[in-house]
C-alpha cells in the first residue's frame, strides 16, 4: 500500500462517508416529516428553493403575520399583470354580478361544499390592509375584504395527510379563442392556514375589481404577486406532492 | 545531493505565502455567485427599471430614479430562482470566510490597520500614491496598506451585510418576523432602491480593485489568490 493511503485512512474515511450519508439521509427524513422541502426540491435551482423554503418555515414559526398598514397609506395605483377573462362564461357571469357563480371546495376532504358568492360573504368576514408586491418590482398597498381560508377549510375539513391547497381559476382562453394555459397554483398547509391568507371578493371598501381577480382570488400576505391566484373556481385539497405547478421558475417562491 | 536542497530553498524564499486557504477559495465563489448574482439581478431589474422610496411605487407613481434600461416585460421566469441559488452560495460561503478570519486571525492580522497608520495624513498620503498610478513600493509587496485593509473591511463587514440587509426588506417571510428590516430603511421600495445602491458600490470596489490589479501585476496577483504564493519576483497587494 502506497505511503499516503494507509489501510487506517482508508477505514477512516469509509466510516466518515458512511456516516455523513446517513446523518444527510436522516437530516432529509426529518425535514421532509415536519414540511420543510418543496415539491420542486430537484436539480440546481431546487438546492436553493429548499434552503429558502426550509429556513423560512423554521424561522416564521408557520404563523408569522406580515406587516399591516394603515388606511391612509392606501396605494391610489394597483396595477395588474394581465387583464382578466375575456371569454364569453366569464363576461356572463361578470355582467350579472357573479349572482350563478360557484366556488367548490373537494378534494381529500370530509364534506365537499360549493359556495356561492353570496354564501361566501355570510362567513365571517375580515379586513386586512397589505403589500402586495410584484416580481419585477413594483408594489402598492390596499385593503383586502374577505373570508380567512382557515374558516373555509375547517367548514370542509381536509384529511390529516393533506399536504397542499390547489387553486384553481377560470379557465383562461388567449385572443384566438384557444385556452393555452390556466394559471392554476397551490400553496402548503402552513399558508393555507395563515391568519392572514384570504379568500379575497372585496379591495378598498368595494367589491374586488374584475382585473384583480373577481369574484374572489386568493389573498396570501407573504408571497409575491403572482402566487395570489385570480378568478377563482375550484379548490382542490391534495397529499400529492406531484400535484404542484411550478408558475414562476419554482413552486414556493416565497421571498 | 548538494544541489536539490539549495533549490529547495531558493523556491522557498523567492515564494512568498501570501493568501491562506480559506480565503482563496472563498474569494473565488464569492467572485462567481456575485456575477451569477449581477446576472439574475439585472434580468429581475430591467422587468421594471425604475426605482422608488417608500413602501410604494409602480407605473403612474413618483418615481426617484428612471434608470435609461427599457422595460423589457415578461423577463425569464428563472431569474429569481437562480438569484436565490447564488445568494445562498454567497451567504454560505460568506459565513465560512466570516468564521474562518476569526479563527485563523486573518481579519487581525490582515485586514485590522495598525492604529499607528490611522492617521489622516499617513491615509492621505496612500491615496496620493495610489492616485498617482505608482506600482506598489517593494517594502509594501506582502501586506495590505492602510488603506486597502480599510477598504477590505469596509466591503466584508459593510457593503456585503448591507447587500444581504436590503435583500432580506424584500421579502415578505423575513419581515414578518423582523419588521424592522424594512422599516428602519424606509420600507419595501427603500429597500430595493438601497439594494441597487449598494450593489452599485459593489461593483465601484470591484473596478477599482481590478484597475489596482493591472498596476500591481495581474497575473502575479491572481496566482497568489489561486496557488496561496507570490510567484517568483512577484508583486501581490
Amino acid at each position: 500500500m502506497s505511503k499516503f493511503l494507509t489501510r487506517r485512512t482508508f477505514v477512516t474515511a469509509g466510516l466518515a462517508t458512511a456516516a455523513g450519508a446517513s446523518g444527510l439521509g436522516a437530516a432529509v427524513y426529518f425535514a421532509d416529516r415536519d414540511g420543510l422541502i418543496p415539491p420542486d426540491h430537484a436539480g440546481i435551482v431546487g438546492v436553493g428553493e429548499t434552503l429558502t423554503y426550509a429556513t423560512q418555515r423554521l424561522l416564521t414559526s408557520r404563523h408569522s403575520l406580515a406587516r399591516e398598514f394603515k388606511r391612509s397609506d392606501i396605494s391610489k395605483v394597483a396595477p395588474v399583470n394581465g387583464p382578466h377573462p375575456k371569454d364569453e362564461k366569464y363576461l356572463a357571469f361578470l355582467a350579472d354580478g357573479f349572482k350563478d357563480w360557484r366556488l367548490s371546495v373537494e378534494g381529500l376532504v370530509a364534506r365537499p361544499v360549493s359556495f356561492s358568492l353570496e354564501e361566501l360573504k355570510r362567513l365571517p368576514a375580515e379586513t386586512h390592509i397589505l403589500l402586495h408586491a410584484c416580481e419585477e418590482g413594483w408594489s402598492y398597498i390596499a385593503e383586502w375584504t374577505g373570508v380567512r381560508l382557515a374558516t373555509v377549510l375547517d367548514l370542509v375539513e381536509p384529511r390529516p395527510e393533506s399536504r397542499y391547497v390547489v387553486f384553481e381559476p377560470f379557465a383562461n382562453p388567449n385572443q384566438s379563442g384557444r385556452v393555452v394555459r390556466v394559471l392554476w397554483d397551490s400553496i402548503d398547509m402552513a399558508d393555507a392556514f395563515h391568519p392572514q391568507t384570504l379568500l379575497a371578493y372585496g379591495m378598498n371598501g368595494e367589491a374586488l375589481p374584475a382585473d384583480h381577480g373577481a369574484p374572489v382570488r386568493l389573498r396570501l400576505s407573504r408571497h409575491l404577486g403572482w402566487k395570489n391566484t385570480k378568478y377563482l373556481s375550484r379548490i382542490v385539497v391534495t397529499d400529492r406532492r406531484d400535484y404542484y405547478r411550478k408558475s414562476r421558475g419554482t413552486w414556493y417562491g416565497g421571498i | 545531493m548538494i544541489s536539490e536542497p539549495s533549490v529547495e530553498a531558493t523556491v522557498k524564499t523567492v515564494s512568498v505565502p501570501r493568501h491562506i486557504a480559506i480565503v482563496r477559495i472563498t474569494h473565488w465563489i464569492v467572485v462567481l455567485s456575485v456575477l451569477g448574482l449581477l446576472v439574475s439581478g439585472i434580468g429581475i431589474l430591467v422587468s421594471h427599471p425604475r426605482l422608488y422610496w417608500g413602501e410604494t411605487g409602480s407605473l403612474g407613481t413618483d418615481s426617484l430614479i428612471d434608470l435609461p434600461i427599457p422595460f423589457i416585460i415578461g423577463p425569464s421566469v428563472w431569474n429569481r430562482p437562480f438569484h436565490f441559488f447564488f445568494a445562498w452560495i454567497l451567504v454560505l460561503s460568506g459565513l465560512i470566510y466570516v468564521a474562518g478570519g476569526f479563527i485563523t486571525q486573518h481579519f487581525r492580522n490582515d485586514l485590522l490597520p495598525a492604529k499607528a497608520e490611522l492617521r489622516w495624513n499617513h491615509i492621505m498620503a496612500v491615496v496620493a500614491e495610489h492616485l498617482s498610478w505608482k506600482r506598489p513600493r517593494a517594502n509594501a509587496v506582502g501586506t495590505y496598506n492602510v488603506v486597502q485593509r480599510l477598504t477590505y473591511l469596509a466591503v466584508v463587514l459593510g457593503l456585503f451585510p448591507a447587500i444581504l440587509w436590503t435583500g432580506l426588506a424584500m421579502s415578505f417571510g423575513v419581515t414578518s418576523v423582523f419588521p424592522m428590516l424594512a422599516t428602519a430603511l424606509g420600507g419595501h421600495q427603500s429597500a430595493r432602491t438601497l439594494h441597487f445602491f449598494f450593489v452599485t458600490l459593489l461593483l465601484l470596489f470591484a473596478v477599482v480593485h481590478i484597475i489596482m490589479l493591472y498596476l500591481a501585476g495581474f497575473w502575479s496577483n491572481v496566482r497568489a489568490m489561486i496557488t496561496g504564493y507570490i510567484p517568483q519576483g512577484g508583486k501581490a497587494r
